[in-house]
């Protein structure tokens, strides 16, 4: 558990990343402001579409040509803007002091280099060691993730691992580096549930070891309520909920969070009938006037359709972006 | 609730030889299907419960005659479907449809929504011209879309709307079995629900019953009153629902039910954190196919040498390990 005291290691304010497509232009993050403390746990909760992993590309930099990030935006790593910084130096903070562990792990391996030289080779670039040394570390760093006969699996290639040990080989490689800040893009999505129970685990016990925080980014809620401390809900771009796991679970403030929590069948008290959300998730070129949930959502009036609300106090820790904050008698009447 | 046995899977086996190797040149067999009884009554929902690589899949497109069985028998509605001859087949296989995980890589991008739903009614004579014409439209409403996707084609829907197509497509020729492969598993879960919600529709109204296989086990929970949990090949258990996950017999069907995540932050679990990956289907363990990885505090030789076999463990329950209790009464009785 993390004090609420304790810094901010990530503030990521006001950032904005647009694409531009045949279709216009694609405000797939639009003016998000998210914190990590250092060695808490931070869910990013939200469906396809709607800019999660783009924030998570950005944090490091990494979104692609015809992706921009606008002036304005600031993602600051214990205080430095790291959009500001030089290329080298921020060569220097990828990998060793923010990793990055992505959803396929088939795809995140380099197909003909064995995994102990991948692992190495995330060591040598960061630090200056011999190679025999490297080699030691990435073994160490295999043990520590559960492999089994590390010394032998490191001379393995990607193809001749299961689903399952491919995650726990990038995970050793996001964090051979004792990286400060571990962001989790849907770490377990691609895996069985036997596997991602492990796998979460893992993650958490290693977590512990070395104090290090993590930006989960899922769109699971049920990992979320098992492994954050707080939660951010993304909608269309833009956070629409901020909580600590506990309150926004039991008091979700936002009716897009709430659609969401009733949308999921609970493996423990079935329900009749599941409260779906209507409608979908409308195209990153043509956010909804006003309040982007309006048209999905079932308490909507005039002020939702005009203005956009901002991220409003609904408690102390928690804010939804929704005017049900300041209005909450119009809950009472249900169209 | 269930009336007659529209499916009956007796002893199913399904293997499939393969060559693997630089070359090509080794030989093996892939077990994907060890054995399998199960059977579906007119109008009721089996769930069936697997991880990626159990056999859930070849099972239901072998239950449809889409591969060929090594060895057992499919019975649908009294017919041998594995000795129909291909005319017999097919009109048997308008009774039972189909629908797959991937909504994208099953319907065809060349057709329209009009083409592709109108395709198993004109190949099933059922209905022709005007008349064919409206009842796509009464089968797209059904499925809550609007009579105007008829001119759409698949890359302008959505994962919802695509899949929804696909269950049109399905009940265009009138089955009375679904065939349900993983079909939410590629939506997000707010569209999730809508077509849960709509799965649960269609059989009060059309009376279908469903096979409906998912790795999700609240999905299965929220939809099959009776559920099978298959393992490496093997259905491992079986029972009805509410009883199997509260008081889940076999090993393998604990661990699973203490996996899974569960939104709820409240709630703390004693979790069953199995180690290792399922073995291969090419060479399964000796013995129970789940041994190598049962933490069973009774596990003993027996487990190694010998292959359970699935047994009565109480009223309409079954569970296939040397060491699993027997159950006297239901475990609760179901407050619904």
């Amino acid at each position: 558990m993390t004090s609420p005291q304790a810094p901010a290691l990530l503030e990521i304010a006001n950032l904005r990343v647009s694409f531009a497509t045949p279709a216009g232009t694609a405000r797939a993050v639009d003016g998000l402001d998210l914190v990590v403390r250092s060695g808490e746990t931070v869910g990013l909760v939200g469906e396809s579409g709607c800019g999660k992993t783009v924030t998570a590309l950005a944090i490091l930099r990494l979104v692609d040509q015809g992706g921009h990030v606008a002036p304005g935006s600031q993602v600051r790593l214990e205080g430095r803007d790291l959009l500001a910084l030089p290329v080298k130096e921020m060569q220097a903070v990828r990998g060793n002091h923010v990793a990055l562990v992505f959803q396929e792990p088939a795809s995140a391996l380099n197909p003909v280099l064995t995994i102990g030289s991948q692992i190495a080779e995330a060591v040598r670039v960061h630090h200056r060691l011999r190679r025999r040394d490297a080699w030691r570390r990435a073994v160490e760093m295999l043990e520590a993730v559960g492999i089994p006969d590390a010394a032998e699996r490191a001379r393995h290639y990607p193809h001749q691992l299961s689903g399952g040990m491919r995650q726990r080989v990038l995970i050793a490689m996001a964090l051979v580096c004792r990286p400060k800040l571990l962001i989790a893009d849907e770490p377990t999505t691609a895996l069985d549930v036997t596997i991602q129970a492990e796998i979460l685990e893992l993650i958490r016990s290693l977590q512990q070891q070395l104090g290090m925080a993590m930006l989960l980014i899922t769109h699971n809620l049920g990992v979320v309520a098992e492994t954050a401390e707080r939660v951010y809900v993304m909608y269309a771009g833009q956070i629409v909920e901020e909580a600590q796991t506990g309150d926004l679970f039991a008091h979700p403030a936002h009716p897009y969070t709430e659609g969401l929590l009733g949308a999921v069948p609970s493996p423990d008290e079935p329900k009749q009938r599941l409260t779906a959300i209507a409608g979908q998730v409308p195209p990153a070129t043509q956010w909804p006037s006003g309040c982007r949930f309006h048209p999905r959502c079932p308490w909507a009036w005039d002020r939702c359709r005009q203005e956009t609300p901002p991220l409003l106090d609904a408690a102390a820790g928690h804010r939804a972006r929704c005017w049900l904050v300041q209005e909450p008698e119009r809950r009472g009447a249900r169209p | 609730m269930s009336g007659p046995v529209l499916l009956d899977v007796r002893d199913l086996v399904v293997h499939f030889p393969r060559r693997t190797g630089l070359l090509g040149t080794r030989r093996e067999v892939v077990q994907a299907v060890n054995g399998v009884s199960l059977s579906v009554a007119a109008g009721e929902t089996l769930g069936l419960v697997g991880e990626s690589g159990c056999g859930k899949t070849t099972l239901a497109r072998a239950v449809l005659r889409l591969v060929d069985p090594t060895a057992g028998r499919v019975t649908f509605d009294g017919q041998d479907v594995l000795a129909l001859a291909p005319r017999p087949l097919r009109a048997l296989r308008r009774r039972m449809q189909i629908v797959f995980q991937d909504p994208y890589a099953s319907l065809n991008p060349r057709l329209t929504v009009r083409r592709a739903v109108r395709e198993g009614i004109e190949i099933h004579r059922l209905a022709e011209g005007a008349e064919a014409d409206r009842r796509v439209v009464r089968l797209l409403e059904e499925v809550g879309l609007t009579a105007d996707a008829v001119a759409r084609y698949p890359h302008e829907l959505s994962g919802g709307q695509r899949q929804r197509v696909s269950i049109a497509r399905a009940l265009a020729v009138e089955p009375d079995l679904l065939v349900c492969d993983e079909p939410v598993s590629a939506l997000d879960v707010s569209v999730q629900a809508q077509v849960l919600n709509l799965f649960a529709d269609l059989q009060a109204h059309r009376r279908l019953a469903y096979l409906f296989i998912s790795h999700d086990l609240a999905v299965v929970r929220h939809l099959a009153p009776r559920v099978a949990v298959m393992y490496l090949g093997r259905i491992v258990e079986e029972g009805p629902t509410h009883e199997l996950f509260t008081g889940p017999l076999h090993p393998y069907t604990q661990a699973l039910l203490s996996a899974a995540p569960v939104p709820d932050p409240a709630r703390q679990r004693r979790r069953i954190v199995l180690s290792g990956e399922p073995p291969s289907p090419v060479r399964p363990p000796s013995g129970c196919p789940f041994h190598p990885r049962c933490q069973h505090p009774a596990k003993d030789d027996s487990c190694h040498r010998e292959l359970p076999a699935l047994r009565d463990l109480g009223p309409s329950r079954r569970a296939a390990c040397h060491k699993a209790d027997s159950v006297r009464a239901p475990a609760s009785p179901s407050p619904a």
